[in-house]
């Protein structure tokens, strides 16, 4: 670079003695540091993928519960309870909805005050852009014209039955309307029939083999979730001995459908198959962890809501808030859950909502 | 020091194309033509041809092409001929088998239909493949080894799809075609029968097919180390065994006392890989027909620990996730 008559001819010289090699020195000493500053960040800062496992059964089983932190603050930073207070003290004669509004058909035992605290709740947690209008009528409160007030009368039933019915799997946290809503007319996550996924096959092949979130990008049936949460198909493949008749059981369709529910189980909680299931023997009654009964109940409280409360909901809703079948939208584990073991991680806001608990409120 | 064949050989040498034997009344039914690829050379031998088809060559191409042409249509089909979405979900896609209300009839051709025409066709064309490998060897004067690892493949893959469907009674029961749906079928079948961890000769066939790898490294490790000695030229180590056969023997004794032959190592793999389908087809012929729950199966026969240690339970219901 320097000619050879140029003053630095001795550097030419000497650099044509050393010849540099960039594969045999600088790669080598890239990589390495690299490797050697990637560790130190790690080490420093943290994994972000670190995971923290409590062993939950005996050794060697596999039996572990695990949480990664960084999810949990994901999680924690979405799912933060709405503003609350707590309920109007109720004297003794106070006017009463039902006799201060027209047509209050199941909160007219509720005082007036506490009547219209849970409405402006309402508000925030399932319309806090539209306000009242979005379920009342401009000619009046009172009128029943407008779809969404019977659709939210119906949910304030279904909310009781929630928390009354199917304490075995709500209490003690309780549901609200924001368990679902969290600030939305629908629910987020809500499911509707499919219709057949796959053109030009029969029924076995029809809900099956494509990519979808609904079944955790795996190839199994996606209608898994019609058949045991609203059909109320029986959860159940595995026989109870080692040899059995094999006439009318379970087969492998059914096992690759009952796999694509618990797919949906996994991802509505963020969890995996330990949370419930000693993977042995994932159908062992005796080697199940108490989760597995708190989910056997959540499956038929979920076939229950979408049977009496959500599915007759079709008739009342407009043609935009329907499946391409025809129906309502209806409930599965995500419609709560929302990602977390447990919807809203735990927290409970229904303490301040004992209008919510039963039709009839208990104020302490 | 003479060049050596593998990977990283340099140099390939050119000399007129070798045409294989004369004799056995079937030099008609070979091509007459043989070239030369540099890209083959890299990885084999650079000789492309002389290729023998035969009819059997030929019914075997034809079954193959036409098998996989009716999973791919039909896979196209389900996407509605779409060609991006059929490259999109290529892998989620798959040819179902019939569903449990057919039974072992044959079903209509959109619901199974297809998927048994397409089993037939491979059928044929793996038998047809089968018996090609097995007249070639014999039409050379070679044991018919070859052939009967294959057929050691084809076994698991009747099992699979021929004869534990019509002992379970429907052909809903076999492996639909597709990636990732073959996939998900295999763990659904372990979840369904009861944990095929406990079927023993799915052990046994974890162990071949593991043996098989080890024994794969052992073997290519062993010839590749002693190749600039001359151990990858067989002819000359059957004339001769020489100093590379000698090393490669002794590095065995010395690490670990004791060394397998150059003849018996490939009994050990022959052995080792073909046991792998053997067994692990014995084990799914098994499930479901003659054991329906196999962790049960191992309570029954002592082989299922049982742990006494609690469960966390308080893992579970403390905390606030």
């Amino acid at each position: 670079m320097f000619g050879p008559s140029g003053k630095f001819r001795w550097f030419d010289e000497w650099n044509r003695k050393r010849p540099f090699d960039l594969v045999r020195t600088a790669l080598p000493a890239g990589i390495l540091g690299g490797a050697v500053f990637v560790a130190a960040a790690i080490v420093i800062l943290g994994n972000p993928l670190e995971k923290e496992t409590v062993q939950t059964g005996p050794r060697g089983t596999g039996m572990v519960k695990i949480d990664t932190p960084g999810q949990l603050m994901a999680l924690e930073a979405v799912n933060v309870l709405p503003p609350s207070d707590e309920p109007w003290p109720v004297e003794e004669g106070a006017m009463l909805a039902g006799e201060a509004y027209e047509n209050v058909q199941v909160l007219g035992h509720l005082s007036v005050d506490n009547f219209n605290r849970l409405m402006a709740g309402i508000t925030e947690w399932v319309s806090p852009e539209q306000g009242c209008a979005y379920c009342h009528a401009e000619d009046g409160f009172a009128s029943d014209d407008v779809y969404t007030k019977v659709v939210a009368r119906r949910m304030i039933q279904m909310t009781w039955a929630l928390n009354q019915d199917w304490e075995v799997h709500t209490a003690p946290a309780g549901v609200t309307c924001y368990t679902c809503h969290r600030g939305n007319n629908v629910p987020p996550y809500v499911w509707t029939s499919l219709p057949p996924v796959n053109e030009t096959v029969g029924p076995t092949a029809a809900f099956q083999n494509r990519a979808a979130p609904l079944t955790n990008y795996t190839s199994l049936p996606a209608n898994a979730i019609e058949a045991y949460l609203l059909d109320g198909e029986l959860v159940a493949v595995n026989d109870q001995a080692p040899r059995v008749d094999n006439a009318g059981l379970p087969g492998m369709k059914e096992t690759e459908r009952t796999y694509a529910l618990m797919m949906h189980f996994t991802q509505s909680l963020g969890v995996n198959c330990t949370f419930c299931h000693n993977t042995r023997a994932i159908n062992d009654p005796t080697q199940l962890t108490p989760q597995w009964t708190t989910a056997t109940l959540g499956i038929s409280m979920v076939q229950d809501l979408n049977q009496t409360w959500v599915e007759p909901l079709a008739e009342l809703l407009p043609d935009h808030r329907l499946g391409p079948l025809g129906d309502a939208p209806k409930v599965y584990c995500l419609t709560c859950h929302q990602g977390a073991a447990k919807p809203l991680l735990g927290q409970s806001m229904v303490g301040d909502w004992p209008e919510l608990i039963s039709a009839e409120p208990v104020y302490d | 020091m003479a060049e050596y064949q593998n990977v990283f050989t340099q140099f390939q040498v050119r000399g007129p194309a070798e045409m294989g034997l004369a004799g056995g009344g079937a030099e008609h039914e070979r091509s007459r033509g043989a070239s030369f690829s540099n890209l083959l050379g890299w990885i084999g031998n650079a000789q492309l041809g002389p290729i023998h088809l035969g009819w059997f060559g030929v019914i075997s191409l034809a079954t193959g092409i036409l098998s996989l042409n009716i999973i791919g249509f039909n896979m196209l089909a389900q996407v509605g001929w779409s060609i991006p979405e059929f490259f999109r979900q290529g892998f989620w896609l798959a040819l179902e088998p019939p569903g449990p209300e057919n039974g072992l009839r044959i079903p209509p051709l959109r619901d199974g239909g297809w998927w048994f025409l397409s089993s037939v066709f491979i059928l044929v064309s793996v038998i047809s493949w089968w018996l090609r490998s097995y007249t070639r060897a014999v039409a050379l004067g070679m044991g018919t080894h070859v052939a009967w690892a294959f057929a050691a493949a084809i076994w698991l893959m009747l099992v699979l799809n021929l004869f534990r469907p019509i002992l379970m009674g429907t052909w809903s029961e076999a492996v639909p075609y597709g990636i990732f749906p073959h996939l998900d079928w295999t763990t659904a079948f372990s979840l369904r029968y009861g944990n095929l961890y406990y079927n023993p000769f799915h052990c046994l066939s974890i162990v071949f097919l593991y043996g098989s790898v080890l024994l794969f490294a052992m073997h290519g490790a062993t010839i590749l180390a002693v190749t600039r000695l001359g151990g990858d030229r067989e002819l000359e180590q059957i004339v001769d065994r020489g100093t590379a056969s000698e090393r490669a023997a002794l590095f065995w004794r010395w690490t670990m006392g004791f060394n397998a032959t150059m003849e018996g190592i490939h009994r050990w793999a022959w052995w080792f890989a073909v046991l792998t389908p053997i067994t692990g087809g014995i084990g799914i012929l098994l499930t479901g027909t003659v054991v329906d729950n196999w962790y049960l199966w191992a309570v029954e026969h002592d082989f299922a620990p049982a742990y006494d240690g609690a469960y966390g339970y308080e893992a579970y219901t403390t905390g606030g996730e």
